[in-house]
């Protein structure tokens, strides 16, 4: 199989890591070869994020080019649109509508760009945008973003909902669980 | 077991298996996992160390002692640790020792992009370099049997990507290490001019016996491929990139041991293909090699010395089809990083900002305090240098300065290699003003205890440094504390320090916002009534406050209720939401 690539981008903070690890775990339970590459350091302080998840029958380089990604996840709107070059002829953005102004807008030296999801369709790219910040608070806590997006990422993803279930299960502290397979629920049928 | 691990934990478990004792850092990205990992293992003494140089001594220490031991940096701790390394490089080791040094193309979060691979040359020590996570366990337990079996210590050369880069691994189980009794040598231990001068010699011939076993090991491989027009030397991320690009057709010879090099095994593969390429990050370390053994090849006049690969830059430079994608025909806003909301160190730079104070700084978190729209910020070298350039920089100008010049640098940077530059300035008394932005935690590389935390790695309560005891005792007279949420306080002791005719250290105190522990106070929201839209709240660059139709909003997410916007404002527009976590 020629290997896959998700990405998943947003803004420092956001909880991305959690979103990658569920993925991770699948993948390798599914049998593929998987590799996920992170960031850590300077650039978690509210800086533009991504993580790149990546799996087939052997996956050499951990990173993904422009042009190369099957789907791109967003925590953030503005974010979706920043790395959009990223994906693939074909490819499929997820993403949240929530804005998080970054410092420019902040300070007032540029204005946080409007349309965007309009923008993105016009430029050729299929995008599954929803309010994923709203659906995350239904379910309980405005920290299930993450598993919003993997519950509309889900849709596309042609994995049973089984073994979704089973990677939820895995990565999510026991506590949590509920309130975790509530968001993807919420996310799947939104 | 196969399971999806992080190179640097992938690390870790390499040396747990091979039976390594004890382990002695100092935290910097994109390291810093190797040694957090190392620690969950209970057969592991690990510790934080309160610099490279003294975490390098004690591993060495260590290994004199008989157990195989660790430390690990970033490519700019080696630089503090290579007083150590050069001379441990003549005494040699007795149980094995591993040194893992990460490096950091693309400055993801670094001062710069030094190459490391260099060290190894210049110091005479083996380095591997693995390629993703199921060879940096591998490597790591190679490293303890190259350490002991040619007495010299092993670097794991490790980089971001294959640092923060999951993948699989299949683990194995520890075997304790055998034995290694200490016993006095004073001609091998004992580095005296006379001794080691007998030690050289031994170095030299070691590297030449390193020389032969890189030769024949399988840590360097030549994977053949059927088309023969090119042959790529390469290693580390870059071989991944290749292999990406290149698949199985083209040969390569993937080097797993960067220093020294097969050289025999460089020359028969270059002769085995038309053209020979060298595929590597930041220099050209391995090219160099190549060409002084005479060799032609294309190397960094195709591929960039700055910044990391990928691949369809590799697919670019060897005239092969790239990937390409769309990006939106606008250009977008950029999102820096910025001081998380309710970080302590924002107040104190709106203070310096507002009192015009040139402010020398240092490295951490608090070197966001450059950004806008605070901008507070005008130095920042090496860990250390605010303390000792900023007494530099008064020595220089004298009283032009004294009265508004500051250094300000982390709690843990203190200890780090602040206290050097503070001794400097007790004892060659400049008229200076050191600020401790004391966070109560190693920030920037994601809450490592330090010495002065009262905990250690594991969080267990450890010893506990006073920085005020500690800085008095140096001989600062003047040494104030002030929490940083409070404007008017750190306004009043930047202002009556600077003006003080002797050193002072003032702590700005205040737990970094992020940690578990610290309660938060519940979100502010304005009164669009009262907000007459000035933007006093603004100058602080706190990333919950926006301007929404001329008035400032508080994204209710973000903010935890730390008040300095609330003190800013001269129309009282901020209130509480009253929703507590």
């Amino acid at each position: 199989m020629e290997t896959k690539n998700v990405m998943i981008v947003g803004v420092g903070g956001q909880g991305s890591l959690l979103a990658s690890k569920l993925l991770g775990r699948m993948l390798l339970e599914e049998g593929y070869d998987v590799k996920v590459s992170e960031v850590h350091g300077m650039s978690q302080r509210g800086g533009s994020v991504v993580t790149y998840v990546r799996y087939g029958d052997r996956v050499s380089s951990p990173i993904i080019d422009k042009g190369e990604a099957d789907f791109i996840v967003s925590f953030e709107l503005l974010e979706a649109a920043r790395w959009m070059e990223y994906l693939k002829p074909g490819g499929q953005i997820v993403t949240s509508t929530q804005q998080i102004d970054p410092m420019p807008v902040v300070t007032g030296a540029a204005q946080y760009p409007e349309d965007l999801v309009a923008k993105m369709k016009a430029a050729g790219a299929k995008v599954d945008a929803l309010d994923c910040l709203e659906l995350a608070k239904q379910a309980g806590s405005s920290k299930a973003v993450n598993l919003v997006l993997m519950g509309r990422l889900s849709h596309y993803f042609g994995m049973d909902d089984a073994v979704w279930q089973k990677a939820i299960e895995a990565s999510v502290p026991p506590k949590f669980l509920e309130l975790n397979k509530k968001a993807f629920e919420l996310g799947k049928n939104a | 077991m196969k399971q999806l691990m992080l190179g640097n934990a992938a690390a870790a478990r390499g040396l747990w298996e091979a039976g390594c004792c004890v382990v002695s850092s100092y935290p910097g990205t994109p390291s810093t996992e190797i040694t957090e990992e190392a620690a969950k293992y209970d057969e592991i003494y690990a510790e934080w160390a309160p610099n490279e140089k003294v975490a390098m001594e004690t591993a060495f220490g260590a290994s004199l002692a008989g157990k195989r031991s660790f430390c690990g940096m970033k490519h700019v701790g080696l630089n503090v640790a290579a007083d150590p390394l050069f001379t441990v490089s003549y005494t040699g080791v007795n149980a094995g020792m591993v040194i893992a040094v990460a490096d950091d193309a693309g400055m993801h979060s670094s001062q710069n992009e030094q190459d490391s691979r260099h060290y190894a040359r210049s110091a005479k020590i083996p380095m591997l370099e693995p390629s993703d996570s199921a060879e940096a366990l591998a490597f790591a337990k190679k490293a303890y049997e190259l350490s002991e079996q040619f007495d010299v210590p092993v670097f794991l050369k490790m980089c971001t990507r294959i640092a923060h880069s999951q993948s699989i691994v299949d683990t194995g189980e520890r075997v304790e290490a055998p034995a290694k009794p200490y016993v006095k040598t004073i001609s091998k231990y004992v580095m005296t001019p006379a001794n080691a001068i007998k030690r050289h010699p031994v170095v030299e011939e070691r590297t030449r016996k390193l020389v032969e076993f890189a030769e024949t090991t399988d840590l360097n491989r030549i994977e053949n491929g059927p088309d023969h027009k090119i042959g790529i030397i390469t290693s580390s991320t870059s071989y991944q990139y290749v292999k990406e690009v290149c698949g199985d057709k083209v040969p390569i010879l993937k080097l797993g041991m960067i220093w020294p090099l097969p050289e025999k095994k460089i020359v028969d593969f270059a002769r085995s293909v038309e053209t020979l390429v060298v595929v590597e990050e930041l220099d050209g370390f391995i090219e160099t090699h190549v060409r002084e053994l005479g060799l032609s090849c294309k190397g960094k006049e195709a591929f960039p010395l700055l910044g990391e690969f990928s691949q369809n830059l590799i697919a670019e430079k060897l005239g092969m089809e790239k990937h390409e994608g769309k990006a939106l025909d606008e250009a977008l806003p950029g999102r820096p990083p910025v001081m998380c909301a309710g970080c302590p160190h924002r107040g104190l730079f709106y203070t310096l900002a507002k009192n015009k104070c040139t402010v020398l700084g240092d490295i951490g978190c608090y070197t966001l305090g450059a950004a806008p729209p605070l901008n507070a910020i005008e130095m920042t070298l090496c860990m250390g240098a605010s303390v000792s350039a900023t007494h530099g920089f008064n020595k220089a100008l004298g009283k032009e300065s004294e009265g508004r010049t500051v250094a300000v640098i982390g709690d843990s940077t203190f200890m780090h290699s602040g206290m050097t530059g503070l001794a400097n300035i007790a004892y060659n008394q400049s008229n200076s003003t050191v600020i401790i932005v004391d966070n109560s935690i190693t920030g920037m590389t994601g809450h490592q205890q330090n010495p002065t935390t009262g905990y250690n790695i594991k969080g267990d309560p450890a010893g506990k440094i006073d920085l005020e005891s500690l800085v008095r005792a140096m001989g600062i007279r003047r040494v104030r504390v002030v929490d940083p949420y409070n404007l008017a306080e750190c306004d009043a002791a930047v202002k009556e320090e600077l003006a003080a005719e002797e050193p002072s250290v003032i702590i700005s105190r205040r737990p970094c916002a992020l940690l578990k522990y610290v309660k938060h106070k519940a979100p502010l929201k304005t009164d669009p009534q009262k907000c007459i839209g000035c933007k006093s709240c603004m100058r602080i660059g706190c990333p919950a406050i926006s301007m929404k139709d001329g008035k400032a909003r508080v994204d209710d997410t973000l903010c935890v209720g730390c008040g300095i916007c609330t003190q800013l404002c001269p129309k009282d527009a901020f209130e509480s939401t009253g929703k507590e976590e």
